[in-house]
């Protein structure tokens, strides 16, 4: 399996992405530039987290509009994976490979802290290693990550088994406390109707190590080469 | 020839910058009912064209933003 991590100007997570892909899963992996036309020969592409050009207009539309952003629309439309995380999920909603925007925060706060996340579906590629219902623990370091869908939409994604994961508390329980941004639904990460695009806020590559103190993020990358 | 596009909030969605602010300004005392904050894009082409295509396809979310062209 091939990974190819992207890389805008201002991506600031493309190192621990990397690192995570080649030292924790001993897999083969490239940066790949945002002049970048064709993503022909890899598995899987990961869009990782940063503030790619400034985050100027909105979080993550100028990327969309790059030689890459349109590489990843071909990709993904072939049946090739696609993850994006924090940054890379405002790009996957900016390239409408994904549905809804992600606004600024309910608070109007950069938020970076741990959340408990609610593992709805475990029948995708990134997800399989986790049980349905499970509950895992991230960090989040983000100012816009209010995830927003109309609510006609919103219930057609829950029908598809397109909400991936939800903000919950420590036993799991979906709450108003435990949604650190306002997002509808606890919403924290969403999959395409197809499945083959998953964007969620929350960072696994910073989630994978005791030493950094969790455990839980490898299980997402597990998934993918399990 | 310059055009200036505004772009702001989609009505009825959660604007909390347009709340603080609106909170802000009737704590001085000033009788407001309504703040919505958004943001003035400048755009002085070298000919005339459709802006209104090029507005909506690379400067606007219409999911969750309106705008004005003056």
């Amino acid at each position: 399996m091939k990974f190819a991590v992207c890389v805008f100007p201002g991506s600031n997570c493309d190192y621990d992405t990397y690192y995570i892909i080649r030292d924790l899963l001993g897999k083969e992996v490239s940066f790949v530039d945002y002049t970048t036309k064709s993503l022909q020969g890899f598995d899987c592409v990961v869009i990782p987290g940063g503030f790619s050009f400034g985050d100027y207009l909105r979080a993550g539309v100028l990327a969309s509009k790059t030689p890459l952003g349109n590489a990843i629309v071909d990709f993904s439309q072939k049946g090739g994976l696609v993850l994006g995380i924090c940054n890379g999920f405002q790009i996957l909603t900016e390239l409408r490979l994904l549905p809804g925007a992600l606004l600024k925060n309910q608070n109007m706060r950069f938020i970076c802290k741990d959340v408990y996340l609610r593992a709805e579906n475990n029948q995708l590629a990134f997800t399989k290693s986790f049980e349905k219902g499970e509950v895992i623990k991230m960090p989040i370091a983000h100012g816009e990550g209010r995830y927003y869908i109309p609510e006609e939409d919103l219930k057609k994604m829950e029908e598809r088994g397109q909400i991936v994961l939800r903000y919950c508390d420590e036993e799991g329980n979906i709450t108003q406390e435990a949604n650190p941004n306002g997002s509808v639904g606890n919403i924290a990460g969403i999959c395409n109707s197809e499945g083959n695009v998953f964007g969620l806020m929350p960072h696994p590559e910073r989630a994978c190590e005791d030493l950094l103190g969790y455990r839980d993020g490898i299980i997402l990358w597990y998934s993918l080469i399990a | 020839m310059k055009v200036k596009v505004l772009i702001l909030p989609k009505r009825g969605l959660l604007d909390p910058e347009g709340r603080a602010v609106k909170e802000m300004l009737v704590d001085e005392g000033f009788p407001v009912k309504e703040v919505k904050v958004g943001k003035v894009v400048e755009i002085e082409l070298e000919r005339d064209m459709d802006i209104k295509r090029m507005v909506e396809r690379y400067l606007v979310n219409p999911l969750v933003e309106e705008y004005i062209i003056e």
